[in-house]
């Protein structure tokens, strides 16, 4: 029982880090109907820049801070000199934009700092509690403090102001908004660049405790996709709770399926095909009813 | 006195096809004034043509500033407030926020105050507030997008076939608040319709669009006693 306790609090602290970015993911699909697949690439790029500062000693936190910030203005940027010119194109161009985009700066990444191993420093001490005999490690709990801290800056924003009833307004109706004077190429900039920064946290989180290099974000990424097709591309609800759910899934399996080996990568997939199959808009995404 | 709108050799279209072949009107201040045609005419086109939502050509001068070619939020901000057709209601912002987004160029308590008068006006949303626009009926979300509009406190508002898919005796008080309106409110409004019978009560003055070019042009009760105008328009 300890044993199922123990492997629950792992599935959730790295369900925090698929929650984080799956929210990112649904950011940016709720304004510009957009599935990023570069948005891994972003916060590796991102958690790069976290280990050059640190090399530059700053203090670890303080780079994070600093990467979020740049990711935050290059998350705008990507959005208005890549996306705006091919944002009325069809959703295949779109992929493929956004594909060309992850090679490009995996690419990028890999060029500038080395396909070396590269050891972050950790932002917090590395220690682990028995209560119970379930053991529960720091790095769960600061997941899934980062994880809750997005979620109430993120919900207070959105729901609290006035900038955040114009993105919502945005992604619900664009082109009402604009008519009522809503700048709508801004606000689908905040969306990437919140996305950005929520990216950038989350890899410089997960990547510490591993080490960083070119292929760091990658299954991450998978996770991610999956959580935010089993909640709903338009959920952020959805998005954190089936993060959840798919780290738990994933750490569950490989505890007591570890006879296959890699049997955890079955995991994404399979909910993704499970999720298209019995319920394509996800835990808690919206099937549009509307009446006219 | 100088018009509201004055519009002048207003062309616009989609892409390669021309919808508007340079037409020309005004609104007065405080003045209704109403656009009749039938599908396809161009009466859409002219309203998105002047709150910028497609690109125009020819002259659009607003408040004494030429609009034309700017963008769409900049031209809100002059004070046009356009109702597009299909009443453009934002579904996953509840009522209060469709008022309150209508407000977005204004700070102040104003708007509180502004809210709780629409609200008056149209007591259905009030009682309604908290619930999603979506799952309101078509004339309460007509409502909601007039409300909305003058939520900005705008110099003029466009409206868009407000009738389109309401029951009769909804769209009969929709027009009947919309003349108070502009009697009680004195708010300038230029209304594209097909139900010319409603729109000619409402307006003072109207224009007859047909295929992008402005047939006949008179006061409303000119164009209601016009021979063309009834048959085509009033199927008299």
């Amino acid at each position: 029982m300890s044993l199922f306790l123990t492997q629950l609090m792992n599935g959730i602290g790295s369900g925090a880090v698929y929650a984080s970015l799956a929210l990112a993911l649904v950011l940016v699909f709720r304004t510009t109907g957009i599935l990023n697949f570069a948005q891994g690439e972003m916060a590796l790029y991102s958690t790069y820049l976290v280990w050059y500062f640190t090399q530059h000693d700053l203090p670890v936190w303080i780079a994070i801070l600093l990467s979020m910030a740049i990711s935050f203005v290059g998350g705008a940027a990507i959005e208005r000199v890549l996306i705006r010119p091919v944002e009325q194109a069809s959703p295949l161009v779109l992929v493929i934009v956004t594909i060309g985009m992850f090679l490009a700066i995996n690419s990028i990444a890999q060029v500038q700092f080395g396909n070396d191993i590269k050891l972050l420093p950790r932002a917090y001490p590395n220690k682990t509690w028995l209560p119970g005999n379930v053991q529960i490690s720091s790095d769960t709990l600061v997941l899934v403090g980062v994880l809750l801290a997005e979620c109430l800056i993120l919900y207070l924003l959105l729901n609290r102001t006035r900038i955040g009833l114009a993105f919502r307004a945005v992604a619900s109706n664009p082109e009402s908004s604009r008519l009522v004077g809503v700048p709508v190429g801004r606000m689908l900039m905040l969306g990437w660049a919140m996305a950005a920064a929520i990216g950038a946290l989350a890899g410089a989180l997960v990547v510490a405790p591993v080490g960083l290099q070119g292929a760091s974000m990658q299954s991450i990424l998978v996770y991610a996709f999956a959580s935010a097709a089993l909640g709903g591309f338009d959920s952020p609800l959805g998005a954190v709770v089936a993060g959840l759910i798919v780290g738990v899934a994933g750490t569950m399996t490989t505890q007591y399926l570890h006879a296959v080996h890699d049997i955890e990568l079955v995991v994404p997939f399979g909910l993704i095909l499970v999720v298209l199959l019995v319920r394509p808009s996800g835990l808690f995404g919206s099937t549009r009813v509307e009446r006219v | 006195m100088t018009a509201l709108l004055e519009v002048s050799e207003l062309r616009a279209g989609y892409g390669a096809v021309r919808v508007l072949h340079g037409i020309d009107f005004s609104v007065d201040e405080g003045e209704v004034v109403v656009i009749l045609g039938a599908n396809g005419a161009g009466k859409t086109t002219t309203l998105r043509a002047i709150s910028g939502m497609i690109e125009a050509g020819g002259r659009v001068v607003f408040d004494q500033r030429s609009i034309v070619g700017r963008r769409p939020e900049k031209i809100a901000a002059a004070g046009i407030a356009h109702v597009p057709q299909g009443r453009g209601t934002i579904l996953d912002l509840t009522v209060e926020e469709n008022l309150r987004i209508g407000a977005y160029l204004r700070r102040g308590p104003e708007i509180e105050s502004d809210i709780d008068r629409w609200y008056s006006t149209f007591p259905r949303l009030k009682d309604r507030r908290a619930q999603h626009a979506g799952s309101m009926s078509g004339g309460e979300q007509q409502m909601i997008a007039i409300a909305r509009a003058l939520m900005a406190r705008p110099k003029l508002v466009l409206l868009d076939e407000p009738s389109l898919g309401l029951a009769p005796l909804v769209t009969q008080e929709l027009f009947r608040t919309l003349t108070d309106l502009n009697r009680a409110d004195g708010i300038s409004m230029l209304v594209v319709e097909q139900n010319a019978g409603l729109a000619l009560n409402l307006a003072a003055r109207g224009y007859v669009l047909e295929v992008g070019t402005i047939v006949t042009s008179g006061s409303a009760a000119e164009l209601a006693d016009n021979d063309d105008v009834r048959r085509a328009y009033l199927g008299i």
